[in-house]
C-alpha cells in the first residue's frame, strides 16, 4: 500500500483552517449512535476521550492504572510550549513551527507541525478555562520560562508539575463526561488486540486486570493513545507499566510503524546507582537554565573524584571543563537534548565521568546562587554583603525555583545539591518514533487512529523540551475530534457493531492462547530477566550512538533473547486473577519484537539525525551529519519477523523552511 | 439547611458549635465558682441569682443541658461512624508519628468527662432540682457556700475531680483549636490562637482543681 | 542488609488475608523500597511462588499509584515522599518491616497490597471539574488576571496526587484532605466560582456516600501527605460548604 499523508493543498498557514471548513461533520443526533474506543487516558487519550464525549459520541476509555490521572503524562515537569508571545520577545506561530522542525532535525512533516504550532495557543486558553493553575507573575498574568533549543520564552508551567496539572485538567474534563454517562471508563483494563472487520478497526480485546476476564468491546473507530516505548531499554524515565503493546498489536494488524529508532535520551537524569535499579528519574530540563554542566578538565582529577579522594568543590575554575559552554558558545548549557546528551556521553567515554560508575557529569548551581544572591543584595539595598549573605539570598531564589527538584534529588542520592554539584547522566526519556499516521492522525488501518507519543508525530528525529505536552493535548483536544468526524460521517447508518462475529472470536482466541501459554509454560527464568537482557542490548547497541556492526549484532541477539524467552519464561499465578507477572510477560514479548525492528530501522537509516546518531555519519567535530537522501519517514509494514518488515518511505518536503545544517554554536 | 447537618461536615460544624457554647459556659462556671475562694457572700449571691433567675433557670439551663447531651450524643455517633469507616485494622500502626495521643482519643477523655458529669449532676444538679422543684423548700440564699464546701470533704471526690479536670484540660487542648478548624477557620492553626487555646485548656481546669483542693483543705 | 518482612497476603477481595513473614538478604542501602520489593518478588518467582502484588507505576512520586503502609505509617517512616521514593537507607540491618495495604472500608483490598481507590474517582466525578467545553474559542488565557497568591495557593492544593495516604493514616479513614484539596483548587480560582456551591455540596455528599469517616482534626493526614497538602484546605472546604448552604 502506498503511503498517502493526506496533507491538504494550499499555503501552509491556511491548510488547517481550510481543511476544517470542508471536512465532513456528523449531525449531533447521529453522534449518539456512534461509539468510539479510546485506549490510553494520558494527555492525548484523556483529552480526546473528553472532547469526543462533549461532541456527543459514546466513548469507552481504557487505562491500565486505577485512574486516568495516573498516566505517565503526569511525570512531565518543565512545561508546555505555546506561541502566545505574551512576553513580546518575537514569538509567533511560524517561529514555534520553525523551532520544532529545526529541533526535530528536519525529519517531521511540515503541515502537521504547523498545525501543532497553530493550535498551541488554544491549548493554554482551554487549560486555563478548566482551572489549571499555571504560574503567574505579580500582575496576575501568566508567566513563561525558556527551554532548551529555542531563543524565546514560550513555556507555560505549573511549578515543576506541569504534566500533572495538565493531566488533571484533561481528567477533570473526562470526569464531567463520565458523570454524564458519555464516557464509560474501564480502569485496570489492558488492550491486548485490535479487531479488524472488513478492513476497518471495529473493536478491541481487553483484559480486566482485576479478574483476568477477557472482554470484547466494539466501536466504530478505535483511538490508540498509549504513549511511547522507551521501556524497551528496561531502564528509562518511563513508568514501570509504560509499554508498546497496544501500538505493537495494531502494527501487527496492519498499522505501519514509523521511525522506531528515533529515541530521545534526556540529558538531565539521576545516574544509575546499581544493578537492582528499576527505573531512572528525570530532573527537569529547566535546571539547565541555571545550572552549569562540567566535568574535571584533567583525567587524574576525574579519577580521584571517582575514587572518592577528591570532592568536586575542591576543583578550581581552571580545573573544570564546562564542555557545553566551550563547544556551543551561542546556546551553552541550553543546547537541545540530543546534543547535550551526546556531549555528556562523549566526555564520560573519554574517561572524565565523575561517579563510581564513571557515568555522570556535574550540574552545578554555585554560580547561579552567587549571581542571584548578588542581584538580591542589590534589590534589597544591602551594601557590601558578606559571602554568607549572598549565598543565603541566592539559595532562597534557587530554592523557590527548583526546591522540589532539589529535594527529590536529595531523597534519592542522599547528597545536598545546594552544597555539592548534582550528578546527572542521560537516560531514555521519549520516543519520537511510533505508529505512522496521516494528517488526520489515522493509521494505515481505516478507523484506527493513533495520537500523542504513541504516533510518530510531529517531533521528527528529536523533540524539543515542553513540546510533548503540547502535542498530546493538540492531538486530543483540537485535531482528532475534527478529523475523526470526517471518517465517522460514513458510519451514521452502520448501527452497533456486534461482538459475536468471527473476527472477534479469532482475536479473542489468539489473546487467550497466549495467556494460556504464559501461565502453563514451565520455564526457569522470570520476565524481568529477559527484559533486563533486552535492555542491555538496546542501551549498548541502539543507545546514544549506533554503528552498523553493533546494530547487526543487536538484531541477532534480540532474536536469540526472544527465542529463549518463548522457551524459558516462567509466569507464576493463574490467568483468572490479578497477575502482574502475566501483564509484564505480554508487554516484554512485544518489546522483544519491537526491539528488533528498532535495530533494523537504525541500521537502514544511514545518517545521523536528532536522537539517532550513527557513528559512521558525523562531521569532523563529531556533530550529527544528516543526509539529503534520507529525508523521509521510514514506515514499516509488518510481514512476520520484525527484521523482515517492509519499508515504505514517505518523503518529506520542506516548502516553508530552508533545510539547514542544525547548528547551536 | 437540614441536609447540611446530615452531612459529615455539617455534623462537625454542629460539634464545634456545641463545643464553643460549652467552652463559653465553662468560663462563666469558673468565674462564679472562683469567688468561693475569697468571698462566701459573693459566691452565695451569684449562686442565688443563677439558681433563681427565671431566664437562667428556664432558658439557659435547658439550652445548656441540650448542649451537653448533644455534644456527647453526636460525639458517640461520629465515633461509631468513624470506626465503621476503618475496615480491617492495621497489624502495626504508629499513630504517635503523626498526631497527638489526645487528638486520637477524644472519645476516651470525653467518656471520663461524661462519668464526671454523672457524679457532678448527682452532687449538685439533682440536689438543686430536689430542693427547688420536687420538695419545694423555701429558698435560703446563704446555703450555697456550705453545700459546696461540704462536697469537697471526702478525699475520693477531690481525687475524682482532679483526674477529670486533667482530662478535661487535655480534651480542651485539642478541642479548642479543632473547633475553629471545623468552623472553617484557619485561625486555630495560627500561633496566636494556639497559645490562647493552650492557656484556656490549662487555666479552666486548673481553676476548678484549685477550688476543689482549697475547700478540701479549708473546711 | 538482611531484613525480615511481614507482609499482608490476600488472594482476592473475597478471601481472608493474613500476615506472612519473608526474609530478604543483601539489600543495598541505595535501593528504593520498591526495588527491595522487586528483589523479594524475583526470589518468589524463582521459587515458583506467587509474588506480592502491589500498586506502583511512575516510581518518582507523582502518579500516586504506590500505596503501602510501612511500619505503621502511610508511605513509611520518611516525610514528604511516596513509597516509591522511600529508600532503604531509612532502615538498618536486621530490621523487621511490617508492610500492609492502605486500610479503609472505602478502600477494599483487591489483592495483597493492592487496594481499590475508585471511591476517589466517583467523588471527583460528582463535581471535581469546571464545566467548559473544548472549543478552541474559550477566552484568551490572560483575560482573567489571577493574583499570584491565589494561583500559588490553588497550585498547592492541586499538587495532590490522589494516593490515599490521608485516608490510610486517618484514624477515622476520612477523605477530607483529598476532597478539601480538590474543592480548594477550584474555590481559589475565579473560573471555579460559578459552580462552587454545587461542587462542594455534591462532592461532600459523594464522599459521605462512599463511607469515608469524619475529620476530627488530628492533623495526621497533613504530616503523612507526600505532597504536604495543608489542613487549611479542609477548613476551606468546611467554609465553602457552609457558604453553599446559607
Amino acid at each position: 500500500m502506498a503511503l498517502d499523508s493526506k496533507v491538504p493543498k494550499g499555503p501552509i498557514k491556511d491548510k488547517w483552517t481550510d481543511y476544517k471548513n470542508k471536512i465532513n461533520l456528523v449531525n449531533p443526533a447521529n453522534k449518539r449512535h456512534i461509539d468510539v474506543i479510546v485506549v490510553g487516558t494520558g494527555l492525548a487519550g484523556g483529552s480526546a476521550a473528553a472532547t469526543l464525549a462533549e461532541l456527543g459520541y459514546n466513548v469507552k476509555a481504557f487505562a491500565y492504572q486505577d485512574s486516568p490521572r495516573r498516566a505517565h503524562s503526569i511525570a512531565a515537569q518543565g512545561g508546555i510550549n505555546a506561541a502566545k508571545n505574551y512576553q513580546g520577545d518575537g514569538d509567533s506561530t511560524y517561529r514555534l513551527f520553525y523551532d520544532t522542525v529545526k529541533g526535530g532535525d528536519y525529519r517531521s512533516r511540515e503541515a502537521n507541525v504547523y498545525r501543532l504550532a497553530e493550535v498551541s495557543a488554544n491549548i493554554i486558553d482551554q487549560c486555563v478555562a478548566q482551572g489549571v493553575p499555571f504560574a503567574r507573575d505579580y500582575g496576575g498574568l501568566l508567566d513563561n520560562r525558556s527551554f532548551g533549543g529555542v531563543l524565546v520564552s514560550r513555556t507555560f508551567y505549573a511549578k515543576g508539575q506541569t504534566g500533572q496539572q495538565l493531566l488533571l485538567g484533561a481528567y477533570s474534563a473526562m470526569n464531567r463526561q463520565i458523570a454524564r454517562g458519555k464516557i464509560e471508563m474501564f480502569n485496570r483494563h489492558e488492550m491486548l488486540d485490535v479487531v479488524i472487520v472488513d478492513g476497518k478497526a471495529r473493536g478491541i480485546i481487553a483484559r480486566n486486570l482485576i479478574t483476568g476476564e477477557i472482554e470484547r468491546h466494539s466501536a466504530h473507530a478505535v483511538v490508540v493513545g498509549t504513549g511511547g516505548y522507551g521501556n524497551v531499554y528496561f531502564l528509562s524515565t518511563n513508568a514501570m507499566g509504560s509499554n508498546v503493546t497496544a501500538a505493537w498489536k495494531i502494527h501487527k494488524k496492519g498499522a505501519y510503524f514509523a521511525n522506531p529508532c528515533y529515541t530521545q535520551i534526556h540529558p538531565t537524569c539521576i545516574p544509575r546507582s546499581g544493578d537492582y535499579q528499576s527505573k531512572l528519574t528525570l530532573m527537569s530540563e529547566s535546571l539547565r537554565n541555571d545550572g552549569r554542566i562540567w566535568v574535571p578538565a584533567k583525567l587524574e582529577d576525574a579519577q580521584a573524584i571517582r575514587e572518592g579522594k577528591k570532592k568536586p568543590t575542591d576543583l578550581s575554575e581552571e580545573e573544570r571543563d564546562y564542555y557545553l559552554e566551550r563547544r556551543y558558545p551561542a546556546f551553552g548549557n541550553l543546547v537541545p537534548r540530543d546534543v547535550a546528551s551526546r556531549a555528556a556521553k562523549e566526555r564520560c567515554d573519554a574517561g572524565f565521568g565523575v561517579n563510581a560508575t564513571g557515568e555522570a557529569v556535574y550540574l552545578d548551581f554555585a554560580d547561579a546562587i552567587n549571581r542571584y544572591g548578588t542581584e538580591q543584595a542589590k534589590i534589597h539595598n544591602i551594601s557590601n554583603p558578606s559571602k554568607e549573605k549572598i549565598y543565603d539570598l541566592g539559595k532562597a531564589i534557587v530554592e523557590a525555583k527548583y526546591g522540589n527538584l532539589f529535594q527529590m534529588y536529595e531523597k534519592i542520592v542522599d547528597q545536598n545539591p545546594y552544597e555539592t554539584p548534582m550528578m546527572i547522566y542521560p537516560a531514555v526519556h521519549y520516543t519520537m518514533g511510533g505508529v505512522w499516521v496521516d494528517y488526520n492522525l489515522m493509521t494505515t488501518v481505516p478507523g484506527l487512529y493513533c495520537i500523542g507519543e504513541a504516533n510518530f508525530s510531529d517531533h521528527g528525529a528529536n523533540r524539543l523540551g515542553a513540546s510533548a505536552l503540547m502535542q498530546g493535548l493538540a492531538d486530543g483536544y483540537f485535531v482528532l475530534p475534527y478529523t475523526i468526524g470526517d471518517y465517522l460521517a460514513d458510519d451514521i447508518r452502520t448501527g452497533k457493531i456486534p461482538t459475536d462475529s468471527k473476527e472477534f472470536d479469532e482475536a479473542e482466541k489468539e489473546v487467550k492462547d497466549k495467556i494460556e501459554f504464559f501461565t502453563t509454560n514451565k520455564g526457569s527464568k522470570s520476565v524481568d530477566y529477559f527484559h533486563k537482557k533486552l535492555g542491555k542490548v538496546m542501551w549498548d547497541k541502539c543507545g546514544m550512538s549506533r554503528n552498523e556492526k553493533g546494530l547487526k549484532e543487536a538484531i541477532k541477539e534480540i532474536k536469540e533473547i526472544r527465542e529463549e524467552f518463548w522457551k524459558e519464561v516462567t509466569v507464576p499465578g493463574g490467568a483468572n486473577e490479578m497477575n502482574p507477572e502475566l501483564e509484564k510477560a505480554g508487554r516484554v514479548a512485544d518489546f522483544l519484537e519491537l526491539g528488533e525492528l528498532f535495530a533494523k530501522d537504525a541500521l537502514v537509516r544511514e545518517e545521523s539525525a536528532g536522537g539517532h546518531f550513527r557513528e559512521e555519519y558525523q562531521t569532523e567535530e563529531g556533530e550529527a551529519k544528516r543526509r539529503k537522501e534520507f529525508q523521509f519517514v521510514s514506515a514499516w509494514e509488518y510481514v512476520g519477523e520484525p527484521s523482515e518488515a517492509k519499508l515504505h518511505k514517505e518523503s518529506l518536503e520542506y516548502e516553508n523552511i530552508e533545510v539547514k545544517e542544525r547548528s547551536y554554536k | 439547611m437540614s441536609g447540611f447537618f446530615k452531612s459529615s461536615i455539617g455534623r462537625k460544624v454542629a460539634m464545634a458549635l456545641s463545643a464553643f457554647f460549652l467552652m463559653f459556659f465553662l468560663i462563666i462556671h469558673l468565674a462564679v465558682n472562683i469567688t468561693s475562694l475569697f468571698s462566701e457572700n459573693l459566691f452565695n449571691e451569684l449562686s442565688h441569682f443563677m439558681g433563681t433567675n427565671p431566664l437562667v433557670q428556664f432558658a439557659l439551663q435547658p439550652v445548656l443541658l441540650f448542649g451537653v447531651i448533644f455534644h456527647f450524643v453526636m460525639g458517640f455517633i461520629l465515633e461509631l461512624k468513624n470506626k465503621k469507616a476503618n475496615g480491617v485494622s492495621y497489624a502495626r500502626n504508629n499513630g504517635a508519628a503523626n498526631s497527638t495521643w489526645i487528638s486520637r482519643n477524644m472519645i476516651y477523655s470525653g467518656l471520663v468527662i461524661l462519668a464526671f458529669l454523672v457524679l457532678h449532676f448527682a452532687d449538685f444538679w439533682v440536689h438543686e432540682i430536689n430542693v427547688k422543684y420536687v420538695n419545694v423548700q423555701p429558698e435560703d440564699p446563704t446555703r450555697y457556700y456550705h453545700e459546696l464546701v461540704e462536697k469537697f470533704v471526702p478525699i475520693w471526690r477531690v481525687v475524682a475531680y482532679v483526674v477529670s479536670f486533667v482530662l478535661l484540660g487535655l480534651h480542651l487542648a485539642h478541642g479548642f483549636t479543632s473547633a475553629f478548624q471545623s468552623m472553617g477557620s484557619t485561625a486555630g492553626r495560627k500561633k496566636a490562637l494556639q497559645n490562647i487555646g493552650k492557656a484556656y485548656s490549662i487555666i479552666i481546669p486548673l481553676g476548678f482543681i484549685i477550688i476543689a483542693i482549697f475547700h478540701h483543705l479549708n473546711h | 542488609m538482611n531484613l525480615t518482612l511481614k507482609i499482608w497476603r490476600q488472594k482476592d477481595s473475597s478471601s481472608k488475608g493474613q500476615m506472612v513473614d519473608y526474609k530478604v538478604t543483601e539489600i543495598s542501602e541505595h535501593m528504593s523500597f520498591l526495588e527491595m520489593m522487586d528483589v523479594l518478588n524475583e526470589q518468589l518467582v524463582a521459587k515458583g511462588e506467587d509474588p506480592v502484588a502491589f500498586d506502583h507505576d511512575c516510581r518518582e512520586g507523582i502518579c500516586g499509584m504506590c500505596s503501602m503502609y510501612i511500619n505503621g505509617e502511610a508511605h513509611g517512616p520518611d516525610r514528604g515522599i511516596t513509597t516509591c521514593q522511600l529508600h532503604m537507607r531509612m532502615f538498618k540491618e536486621g530490621d523487621i518491616i511490617t508492610i500492609e495495604p492502605f486500610r479503609a472500608a472505602a478502600f477494599p483490598v483487591i489483592k495483597d497490597l493492592v487496594v481499590d481507590r475508585t471511591a476517589f474517582e466517583r467523588i471527583q466525578q460528582a463535581g471535581g471539574y469546571i464545566s467548559v467545553n473544548t472549543s478552541g474559542n474559550t477566552q484568551d488565557a490572560n483575560s482573567i488576571p489571577i493574583s499570584k497568591h491565589a494561583a500559588d495557593e490553588a497550585m498547592d492544593a492541586a499538587t495532590c496526587i490522589g494516593c490515599g495516604a490521608c485516608v490510610a493514616t486517618c484514624k477515622n479513614s476520612s477523605a477530607m484532605l483529598f476532597v478539601g484539596a480538590k474543592v480548594s483548587q477550584y474555590a481559589l480560582l475565579p473560573q471555579g466560582q460559578v459552580e462552587a456551591a454545587d461542587r462542594v455540596k455534591n462532592m461532600v455528599a459523594q464522599m459521605d456516600l462512599e463511607g469515608f469517616g469524619n475529620c476530627t482534626n488530628t492533623g495526621a493526614c497533613e504530616i503523612e501527605c507526600p505532597k504536604g497538602i495543608s489542613l487549611d484546605n479542609i477548613a476551606r472546604m468546611n467554609r465553602e460548604l457552609m457558604k453553599a448552604n446559607i
